[in-house]
């Protein structure tokens, strides 16, 4: 920390405005502020502002409450402190006898607190010493500890990402995906235009036969066979040509919306994949099921077949309206009259009928959720006998959804039934003000039954419009929820300035590393320096924070302070995917995907022959078991490796991590749940893989751990002992509490002690 | 009753002198059903996080060291409870909520609709981004508008 020091040039100006007011007056001429951190809680742990500031001379602390500013001068003996708990940090001042003072935020404010810290630090040192503050040379983050960008103010690897909520008009959005479709869209709209414009024909020709043909017959004319023969060949005409317009447009707007749900589901399951773990880790699974299964297949559907009928009833309806109107604009405005009354019913129901659709989707989700959560728990409710709390879990939430969608449903059939009421009532007006034009001769007979034959088109049309608001709601509901994960980002973002490394030799830096689960603080202030080729056994009491640990070098999640370096490189800086081939990894629980014996090996090379796979398998000592099964190699596994013992299947998770060939293996109890003969075999064999590999073991069984050059001992997310196994023995520390109490528990298993011990003798030989 | 005795040090930690006189500093209480039950079931935990005493019910303590536990509880504790939702920027997240809490006004950033998790019938425990949990003990009793923008999210 003295070695380094913060950019704080800048700071004095940027204190916020209010506060630069309030404290001028208190500062003297010499006193520059340093640092400071706007607090957003009070000692009682209510909501309110205050301010501790780091000048040169002195910390000053206030409340927005109070008027005068506490203040403590630098000397000896003077601690700052934080810790945090819940989301809530905790300053604390304090010298050698008590506490002093102490100040509470919440965790936004972090970042600024150690910012305080640093600069508290270093004035403290300084004055204490006599010694000048070291020059502003070098600025570092504050919270990972790299060097700043000069004339930065904050470090690129932790600022955090933005809130900006997502543009509402969500179906819009959709267009990202229609974009690349655009031509076939546009000839799908242009035949839409076409066949539409001659389904419009055939009720204009009802005009001239009714007017040039039926009603002179009626008057006594002959009828004119010629003429009436046109007409009707113009009505066949017609009805062929929509027929085949008709085809052509929804041929191919079916296709491209198939298209559209394509990309738009694979695009969604490919962001997902990119999100890190703690995105899975606070969403389930039924959830994303259903988003990327169902609600895809909404959208697609509403593209095929509701846009298109609304783009046909919007122009149906614009059409029919320019030639009511050259018809006649009386009888058109007549005609018209319900309109206003179902677009203001429209705007009145969307709202609801779309935060309805929202609900349901969510309650459809926890439906799906049960299922996902309890089918691949099976064993444990039958093991329990809780089948039928599981089925009234699941029959409750089927009755949530009935309710929900109940409460829409009654909205939703009032509204068909109402509009077709106002289409009913247009068609009464539109009768009686036809028969009285009629009577008055403004119009004739024929342009009234045109405008019959209209009208009913055009309302079957607003009808099908008004169920269009219904589908358009859920597609909308239904692309917010997939734009809801298309928008996250990933809390492990790739590099904007990617670093690439040329030669991994396998060196792993961690510095001053913190990690916190959501509020929960899980590792704290680890340093550790990884020679390329060195083995670590990584031991400590369960929950001590092991897997994490592994978990942060790995990058499935960042770490929230310090920083981890692979050859001197920040892991935020390489490319994610690029960062991961080097590591070779044996998780706690061995997943197995679906598939054969070969592929689940081959999962992270793709392309490895047959020959590697089976050298992969014999050093994981696996070969044997696998011969053993009916298939071979070939044999399926099935979902999560059923069918497979958990041994059998650590061993192929070992086999598929040394497939890759990595400079970094880690083996996160890789051989916990095989037999001590068989654990002894496949050490053997990673003993002689380890070689020339970084390699970070963790084991309960510390025998296990007997290769490994240091021993790295946890408690509670902090490194309590580094050494080899006979230095942290003759320390009698943590370790050698471990070992003596595992040692005391299998003292059954004496063989494998002795075996141990004769290592560890042997490997100390080996050093003198 | 309880044969232990608590106070507080200089550094404004609790100790604990156990029966057999042993002494532990900086104490830490934990309820065990901060929720559910926050008057039953407290715990003592030492520095390390080793449970030292078990108190069944809150009032068992006798005054004093009923008042230390519970003010420590008090500083350690921070679900603000919200009594209303005054504005929400939007209905798609992530969004940032305004609201009033029993601990003064303030507005956090609502990362996702998972964030809201329900605890039985009525309860629901909002977690903002920061990983700060609030509280709200019963939906029915918010007023109605603020039920309305809630009911937006569930
Ligand atoms: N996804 C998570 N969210 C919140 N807390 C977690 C999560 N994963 C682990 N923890 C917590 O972090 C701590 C460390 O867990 P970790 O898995 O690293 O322990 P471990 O040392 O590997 O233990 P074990 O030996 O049992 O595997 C534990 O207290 C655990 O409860
Ligand atoms: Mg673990």
């Amino acid at each position: 920390m003295t070695s380094r020091s913060i950019n704080v040039t800048s700071a004095h100006a940027t204190l916020p405005d209010p506060w630069l007011g309030e404290i001028a007056p208190t500062l003297t001429d010499t006193e520059n502020i340093l640092a400071w951190v706007e607090l957003d809680l009070d000692t009682r742990l209510q909501f309110s502002q205050g301010l501790v500031v780091v000048t040169n001379q002195r910390i000053l602390a206030r409340t927005m409450a109070e008027k005068t500013w506490d203040s403590w001068i630098f000397h000896a003996g003077l601690t700052l402190v934080h810790h945090d708990h819940a989301g809530v940090g905790t300053l604390e001042l304090r010298d050698a006898q008590a506490r002093l003072a102490g100040w509470r935020y919440t965790l936004g404010r972090n970042v600024a607190a150690l910012r305080v810290i640093a600069a508290f630090e270093r004035q403290l040192d300084s004055q204490v010493s006599g010694q000048p503050v070291e020059g502003d040379a070098v600025a570092v983050c504050p919270n990972c500890k790299t060097a700043l960008e000069p004339g930065q103010d904050e470090c690129a690897l932790c600022a955090r990402e933005a809130h900006v909520p997502p543009s509402t008009w969500t179906l819009f959005r959709l267009w990202r995906f229609a974009k690349p479709y655009r031509n076939q869209l546009l000839a799908g709209f242009l035949l839409t235009l076409a066949s539409t414009a001659a389904t419009l024909v055939p009720p204009y020709l009802t005009m001239p036969l009714m007017d040039n043909v039926l009603i002179p017959y009626q008057n006594g004319a002959h009828i004119d066979v010629h003429l009436v023969a046109l007409y009707l060949a113009g009505l066949f005409g017609s009805a062929l040509l929509a027929w085949g317009l008709g085809w052509a447009r929804t041929y191919i707007l079916a296709r491209v919306s198939e298209r559209i749900g394509a990309d738009l589901r694979t695009t969604t399951y490919e962001h997902l994949m990119q999100l890190s773990l703690e995105y899975f880790g606070g969403k389930r699974t039924g959830d994303l099921m259903a988003r990327i299964g169902s609600e895809t297949d909404r959208i697609c559907v509403f593209l095929s077949l509701h846009l298109l009928d609304f783009a046909t009833d919007i122009l149906m309806i614009i059409m029919t309206t320019a030639i009511l109107v050259s018809i006649n604009p009386w009888l058109a405005l007549v005609t018209l009259l319900p309109l206003p009354f179902i677009a203001w019913m429209i705007h009145v129901v969307r709202d609801r009928l779309r935060t309805g659709f929202e609900k349901i989707d969510r309650v459809w989700s926890e439906v799906t959720n049960i299922l996902a959560d309890t089918i691949p728990g099976i064993r444990v409710v039958k093991a329990f006998a809780q089948e039928r709390r599981e089925a009234a879990r699941f029959r409750e939430a089927n009755r949530h959804n009935l309710i929900v969608n109940d409460r829409i449903n009654r909205i939703w059939s009032l509204f068909s039934p109402t509009v077709t009421l106002l289409t009913e009532v247009g068609l009464l007006v539109v009768w009686a003000f036809g028969i009285w034009q009629v009577s008055t001769n403004q119009i004739t007979v024929g342009v009234l039954t045109a405008f019959l034959a209209y009208i009913s088109r055009f309302y079957t049309r607003l009808d099908g419009m008004s169920r269009i608001v219904s589908v358009t709601q859920k597609a909308a509901a239904g692309a917010k929820r997939i734009f809801d994960i298309l928008d996250h980002v990933s809390s492990v973002p790739e590099p904007t300035k990617p670093v690439h490394l040329e030669q991994v030799a396998g060196s792993i830096e961690l510095q001053d590393v913190g990690f916190r689960y959501g509020n929960r603080s899980v590792i704290r202030g680890v340093n550790l320096a990884i020679a390329p080729g060195e083995m670590i056994g990584l031991v400590g009491h369960s929950g001590s924070g092991k897997s994490t640990l592994v978990n942060l070098i790995c990058r499935f999640y960042d770490v929230t302070e310090g920083s981890i370096r692979l050859e001197g490189v920040d892991i935020r800086s390489l490319p994610v995917a690029e960062f991961r081939r080097n590591i070779g990894l044996v998780l706690q629980e061995p997943f197995l995907f679906f598939g054969t014996i070969a592929e689940n090996i081959a999962y992270g090379k793709q392309d490895a022959s047959r020959d590697q796979i089976i050298a992969a398998a014999r050093a994981a000592h696996a070969h044997e078991f696998i011969l053993r099964l009916p298939q071979g190699y070939d044999s399926l596994v099935g979902e999560r490796g059923h069918g497979l013992s958990g041994g059998e299947r650590q061993r192929i998770s070992i086999a598929r991590a040394l497939l890759i060939d990595p400079r970094i293996l880690i083996l996160d109890e890789a051989t916990s749940s095989v037999d001590t003969e068989t654990e002894k075999e496949i050490q053997k064999a990673l003993d002689n893989l380890v070689l020339g590999r970084t390699t970070i073991a963790i084991a309960h069984r510390l025998s296990t751990l007997r290769r490994a050059d240091r021993l790295v001992v946890m408690d509670r997310g902090q490194i309590v002992e580094v050494g080899k196994h006979e230095d942290l023995m003759a320390r009698e520390g943590a370790y050698y509490r471990l070992y003596q109490a595992q040692a005391r528990n299998v003292d059954t298993d004496l063989d494998d002690v002795d075996v141990d011990n004769a290592i560890v003798l042997s490997d100390g030989l080996a050093k003198s | 009753m309880v044969n232990f005795k608590i106070n507080r040090n200089p550094f404004d930690q609790l100790v604990l002198i156990a029966s057999d006189g042993k002494v532990h500093e900086n104490v830490v209480p934990v309820r065990a059903f901060p929720i559910a039950a926050p008057q039953e079931g407290i715990a003592l935990l030492s520095a390390d996080g080793h449970e030292l005493a078990w108190v069944e019910h809150l009032s068992d303590l006798p005054g004093d060291a009923r008042a230390l536990v519970e003010e420590e509880l008090a500083s350690r504790e921070f679900v603000p409870e919200i009594r209303r939702l005054r504005h929400v920027s939007s209905f798609a997240t992530p969004t940032t909520w305004e609201v009033e809490t029993d601990r003064g006004d303030t507005s956090f950033v609502l990362k996702g609709e998972d964030d809201i998790r329900r605890l039985g019938a009525s309860s629901l425990l909002i977690a903002d981004s920061h990983g700060i949990q609030f509280l709200i003990r019963d939906l029915n009793a918010l007023d109605k508008a603020s039920r309305k923008l809630l009911d937006r999210f569930l």
